[in-house]
């Protein structure tokens, strides 16, 4: 098997297509034979950022590049960015608007769901330009 | 026990039969908080939440969730039974409260053909 990129773009504050990019990348997975654990690894992940850019950044793009050995995972936006990543890594804290709360959202889980469910994840983020995270899953990892 | 055989329940209305009757629901699981789904959520529960919109198919789907019941007389909206027949998410609603709901499923497991 070859190494395979994947993109798509994430459209901002519309959570009715929420899910559709993760929901294609698990479909790939699967297709490609990977191991149900591994990819359920990877959805939750690609989803957790996905509802992240949605309800945060107004969007932005997710590329996933699939190899027999790992999963890279790159979410950009350039929304108003993280003032405290270190605060946002904390389970709990969450900045979700209310009407987000109401769709079951806002937990303050996103992110560290992202860090439990991948072997590596690196966040850069400068407020008022956007955020990048970096994420990796490997395949024969438990 | 199976997902098909949710609705031998007392109580449990199917709404949609989704594409694995035959798959085997491992243990039940009741939480309303999406994320906390995603992160606690065992692959091949049942999922027993108040949650009806369309992110909480889509939570299914990447959680590899065996099913959703909605409890409390709570509604599924169009969004959501749309996504879920695209999907082949299986769905049922009753009106028992979520711990009935969730210990009723409990009670059956491993009693079942599977």
């Amino acid at each position: 098997m070859s190494a395979i990129e994947l993109k798509y773009a994430i459209p901002g504050d519309d959570f009715t297509r929420a899910g559709e990019a993760s929901s294609s990348i698990k479909m790939r997975l699967k297709q490609m034979g990977f191991d149900p654990c591994f990819i359920r690894r990877v959805a939750i992940a690609v989803y957790e950022g996905e509802i992240n850019m949605v309800i945060h950044a107004n969007g932005g793009e997710i590329v996933v590049n699939i190899s027999p050995a790992s999963t890279d995972i790159t979410l950009t936006d350039d929304g108003p960015g993280i003032p405290d990543v270190e605060l946002a890594m904390k389970a709990g804290f969450s900045t979700a608007p209310e009407n987000v709360r109401n769709l079951g959202f806002g937990a303050g889980m996103g992110l560290p769901n992202m860090k439990k469910y991948t072997d590596e994840m690196d966040i850069q983020s400068e407020v008022g330009v956007g955020t990048t995270v970096r994420m990796k899953v490997y395949a024969n990892a438990t | 026990m199976l997902v098909g055989e949710l609705v031998d329940l007392p109580g449990l209305t199917l709404v949609n039969s989704g594409a694995e009757p035959q798959r085997s629901i491992e243990s039940a699981f009741c939480c309303d908080l999406l994320s906390l789904v995603m992160s606690r959520a065992p692959a091949g529960c049942a999922w027993v939440t108040v949650m009806g919109n369309v992110n909480s198919v889509a939570v299914a789907v990447l959680a590899d969730i065996a099913c959703v019941v909605l409890a409390e007389g709570a509604a599924f909206d169009d969004t959501a039974l749309k996504r879920a027949e695209e999907k082949g998410v299986a769905l049922f609603k009753t009106d028992l409260p979520v711990f009935e709901a969730a210990l009723s499923i409990h009670s059956m497991l491993g009693n079942r053909d599977d």
